[in-house]
């Protein structure tokens, strides 16, 4: 039998709660409900790349990596340094060939630079106590985003946007755009090689090996310092895809963009169960909807809400459901 | 650089074991945790073919002794040489890589995965597939249970089908000296039978062994020859039989007195 607790009660009434206010508003305008889950679709993509990243270094060496956010930021910038340097703008049909060019670049410059991090400043703390390599991610934060700010200026920078950008087709009144179908096509086969990489190739194994039991993974002859490596790359890969993608889609770079995209992907991590590839994009997918239906429908908070929205979510899930949605209760390692 | 003092081991029957060079020489071990000494200085000798025991009570130091060989704590002092190779402070995985597999202590099995994954895990260096695949069997010969349990998840099995997946994904690596640490810990008499029965079953298909035990009696039994360890030092060592005799052991260890 089911105990029927306090908590779950408020639950439950939280969750009939906000179905009650997707049928109002969905009955109320079903143009401003599709136009709005697209724009939801396209920021859980982004969210859910940049999520990946902390829940892949969260599982296996259990840090938050506060830099993550800045290091998509540098992303971005790289990326439309590339755009720019290429000469190219969106008059050109071939320019998309270009934009992928850009994003594989990109991928590769976020990787190596999150290998180089975790190699200069979080190895040498592996055997410090945890909050040691804590702060000195904060630490990591703040250097890059300096670094952001000496290239990209103090202010908001425009880049020119190459993605096509049409209306590719109308459902019941409502234009559906190339770009958050663009972003999103690009995303999904990302999450996909990422779930094979994982799940089925050796260093992949060696993750999750790692990621379950250091000392249990070295014994199997897995050299552990390499695979933290491996895995810092490719949250870097994911980190330097939604960097151009992201850019590409405000049309706008800023040396301080990764840290509230940063919040809201590890809000989004949380939510979908730290450490759980799935619980990640599944929280980001989530956040990105909750955050645009707030936003953009007849009846919602409106945007200068969106934060305190996010954060709400994240508190509650941490008294609700502290492991996430996806996320196992496993008891601590002993 | 301070050597350890003189040790006082006290040996039991005969030290001769034959005219081969050991396989496995550990020279004056001292291991430490911060300040704390675990290991004030530890030598011993595995012969190939041979089964090796290491009996003592809580907190001598076995495992740590077990960790420092396979390279998972560094030692600071002393020398472990592992086939004329000096491996001591060497990374985990290229001691597995030399030959040398571990069963640790709480069996430390990949409790998310399934029993086939775990094994495969075990032989993570190699890239012989058929060899693998022709393991994969031979574990499930020595442990039938493992084969009804292939696509379980390691972590919901008990505690005597975990014991057994570590036994065999430490066989996995086809290793020339497998080391087990307290095998028998915490298993139903039918199943500590077992696995000694398997330990000796492995050592006569040509692996030598290092194996850590509590249970003195079942160690002494199946092992050639045997090292007595207290409080971080060797206090005696032996052949098995010679310690299984031994009044001083048959007090402490074997709860006779
Ligand atoms: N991670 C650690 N940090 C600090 N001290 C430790 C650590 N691991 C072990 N020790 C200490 O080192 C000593 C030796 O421990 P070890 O685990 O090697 O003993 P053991 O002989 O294997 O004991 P048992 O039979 O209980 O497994 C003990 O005093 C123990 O408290
Ligand atoms: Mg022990």
């Amino acid at each position: 039998m089911r105990q029927v607790t306090g908590k779950g009660l408020a639950a439950v009434g939280l969750l009939v709660a906000v179905a009650v206010w997707l049928v109002w508003n969905f009955s109320e305008s079903p143009a401003a409900f599709l136009r709005v889950s697209i724009i939801g679709l396209q920021n859980g993509a982004l969210y859910a790349l940049i999520a990946l990243g902390y829940t892949l270094v969260y599982g296996i060496i259990e840090l938050i990596n506060f830099a993550h956010g800045d290091l998509f930021m540098l992303g971005s910038l790289f990326g439309m340094f590339l755009l720019a340097q290429s000469g190219q703008d969106a008059s050109n049909p071939a320019t998309w060939l270009l934009l992928i060019g850009i994003i594989a670049a990109t991928m590769v410059f976020c990787g190596t630079l999150n290998m180089t991090i975790e190699r200069v400043a979080y190895r040498p703390l592996r055997n410090a106590p945890k909050l040691a390599p804590l702060i000195t991610a904060i630490g990591m934060s703040f250097i890059l985003q300096n670094i952001g700010l000496i290239w990209n200026g103090p202010g908001q920078v425009s880049v020119p946007v190459v993605l096509p950008n049409e209306v590719l087709f109308t459902i019941g009144g409502v234009g559906i755009n190339s770009i958050p179908l663009i972003i999103v096509g690009v995303t999904i086969p990302l999450l996909l090689l990422l779930t094979w990489i994982v799940r089925s190739t050796k260093p992949g194994k060696a993750m999750r090996a790692t990621a379950q039991d250091a000392d249990g993974a070295r014994l199997m002859g897995i050299n552990v310092n390499r695979t933290i490596a491996f895995t810092f790359a490719l949250g870097g890969l994911m980190a330097g895809a939604a960097g151009v993608l992201y850019a590409q889609a405000v049309s706008t770079t800023r040396w301080d963009q990764g840290f509230q995209l940063g919040l809201i992907s590890f809000t989004a991590a949380v939510l979908g169960g730290i450490g759980n590839l799935r619980g990640a994009v599944l929280g980001a997918v989530l956040i990105g909807f909750i955050q645009a239906l707030n936003e953009g429908l007849p009846h919602g908070a409106g945007a200068q809400w969106s934060q305190s929205l996010v954060f709400s979510i994240l508190i509650l899930i941490l008294v609700f459901k502290p492991e996430g949605l996806l996320g196992e209760q496993t008891p601590e390692k002993v | 650089m301070s050597s350890p003092t003189a040790e006082s081991v006290t040996q039991v029957g005969s030290g001769d074991r034959g005219s081969a060079a050991p396989v496995l020489e550990v020279e004056g071990l001292r291991v430490f945790y911060g300040n704390i000494e675990a290991v004030k200085g530890v030598s011993i000798k595995v012969h190939p073919g041979e089964i090796v025991t290491l009996i003592g009570s809580n907190g001598a130091g076995k495992t740590t002794t077990l960790r420092a060989i396979s390279g998972l704590n560094a030692p600071r002092h002393g020398t472990i040489t592992f086939e004329g190779k000096s491996i001591g402070g060497r990374p985990g995985h290229e001691i597995v890589k030399l030959g040398i597999a571990q069963s640790p202590e709480g069996r430390k099995i990949f409790g998310r995965m399934s029993v086939q994954e775990n094994l495969e895990l075990g032989a993570f260096q190699r890239t012989d597939k058929d060899g693998i695949k022709d393991d994969v069997a031979r574990v499930f010969d020595l442990f039938p249970r493992l084969k009804e349990r292939i696509n379980q998840r390691a972590g919901t099995m008990s505690g005597g089908e975990q014991q057994m997946l570590a036994m065999g994904r430490a066989l996995m690596a086809r290793p020339k000296l497998l080391m087990l640490d307290e095998p028998s810990m915490g298993l139903a008499p039918v199943l500590v039978d077992l696995i000694f029965e398997t330990v000796k079953e492995v050592n006569a298909q040509g692996t030598t062994i290092l194996m850590v035990e509590q249970n003195a009696l079942a160690a002494l039994d199946v092992a050639r020859y045997a090292y007595v360890l207290e409080s971080g030092k060797i206090k005696l060592e032996g052949p098995a039989a010679a310690l299984a005799t031994n009044d001083e052991v048959r007090k402490a260890y074997l709860g006779e007195g």
